[in-house]
């Protein structure tokens, strides 16, 4: 359905494309589907961005496998480096903004949240993989629907059927507002939080990959068409590789802010549910 | 005739607004991290909770051309 959906969006656009032959092709939303490797016709079908969230996933447990065994007093190189990693995630997302007692119950999913996503982010800009594994709806999803999940559990843990009552009647308001509050309240909090973590993770990825393939595309036309023609005008194809290295760098930072962000963010939302009505 | 396709403009005058509340909140934490650096943990988040909220509406915008009107 997916598929379906992105297709019919941008038929104008793949149909103008067609029209031009020998001209340049831009990239379409055709990059993010492609051909089915293994499973075809099953519900299982795999194509190469599920393979490399497979991928991914695999090496993120042998990693974590092999960094937690054998842990010693005075650190090796390799164990101080994921100490680092696993302590920014710890002490600067989670108890930054849970609390110590908190932090410590939420922990587990919010730390899985941000080495997945992180690491699926990383994979737009490795050479060979060259797609985020959240660039196609599914993972952010899932990840949003898991955050979800987990605020609703901690406020009702907390509250109980109170918290509906905190987070849809905010206290210190005049009983008249609430015909407007509520509604904004309503959508706000129980659609808006995951719908926005989904498309904010999904969106970043999806531009940022158009950039990459734009840049290295015009790059291949100017060089191998235009220069190849004679045209002197193929030389643009310098500026739009500087550009292709620059977009590589900034996708490196969009990566790693955006599995901040995502991660930080689910724990602002179990934190404000698990807030005290003043 | 010109032909072509609307939901990029869409999301470009969508933008406008995100892209000035983005701006006002970035540059806001900035002045009161100046004023007390000390604070500059807490503002941060806070910073990046005004950045969600702010910046729905752009993904908003963004996700309005996927959704087949029919024509």
């Amino acid at each position: 359905m997916e598929s379906a959906l992105l297709a019919s969006a941008f038929l104008p656009a793949a149909l103008l494309a067609d029209d031009a032959d020998g001209g340049f092709h831009g990239p379409s939303l055709g990059e993010f589907f492609p051909p089915a490797i293994l499973f075809e016709g099953t519900p299982f079908e795999l194509n190469r961005i599920m393979m490399i969230r497979i991928l991914i996933t695999v090496l993120l447990i042998v990693w974590l496998i092999i960094a937690t065994r054998r842990m010693r007093i005075v650190p090796s190189r390799f164990q101080v480096a994921n100490e680092f990693l696993l302590g920014f995630v710890r002490n600067n997302i989670v108890i930054e903004t849970l609390g110590e007692k908190d932090g410590k119950r939420f922990m587990a999913p919010l730390m899985a949240m941000f080495f997945l996503i992180l690491g699926l982010n990383l994979t737009g800009v490795v050479p060979f993989l060259n797609i985020a594994g959240t660039s196609v709806i599914g993972t952010p999803l899932v990840l949003a629907i898991v955050s979800y999940v987990l605020f609703v559990y901690a406020g009702i843990k907390k509250f109980g059927i109170r918290f509906f009552k905190n987070q849809l009647f905010p206290s210190g308001v005049p009983w008249p507002l609430y015909v407007v509050v509520t509604p904004i309240e309503l959508i706000s909090t129980f659609v808006l939080r995951p719908v926005t973590l989904t498309l904010r993770l999904l969106m970043n990825m999806v531009a940022g990959h158009m950039l990459l393939v734009l840049c290295f595309s015009a790059t291949h036309f100017f060089f191998f068409t235009v220069l190849a023609d004679g045209n002197l005008l193929g030389l643009l194809g310098v500026g739009s590789l500087a550009f292709a290295g620059v977009f590589t760098l900034f996708e490196l930072l969009v990566a790693v802010l955006q599995a901040y962000v995502f991660t930080f963010l689910a724990a602002v939302y179990i934190q404000l549910s698990l807030a005290d009505e003043h | 005739m010109i032909v072509g396709y609307l939901a990029p403009i869409a999301f470009g005058l969508a933008s406008i607004g995100s892209a000035i509340g983005v701006g006002l909140v970035v540059g806001k934490t900035i002045e009161s991290v100046a004023r007390q650096p000390e604070l500059q943990g807490r503002l941060t988040g806070l910073m990046f909770l005004g950045i969600a909220f702010t910046e729905a509406l752009a993904f908003i915008a963004i996700a309005v051309a996927f959704i087949p009107f029919p024509s």
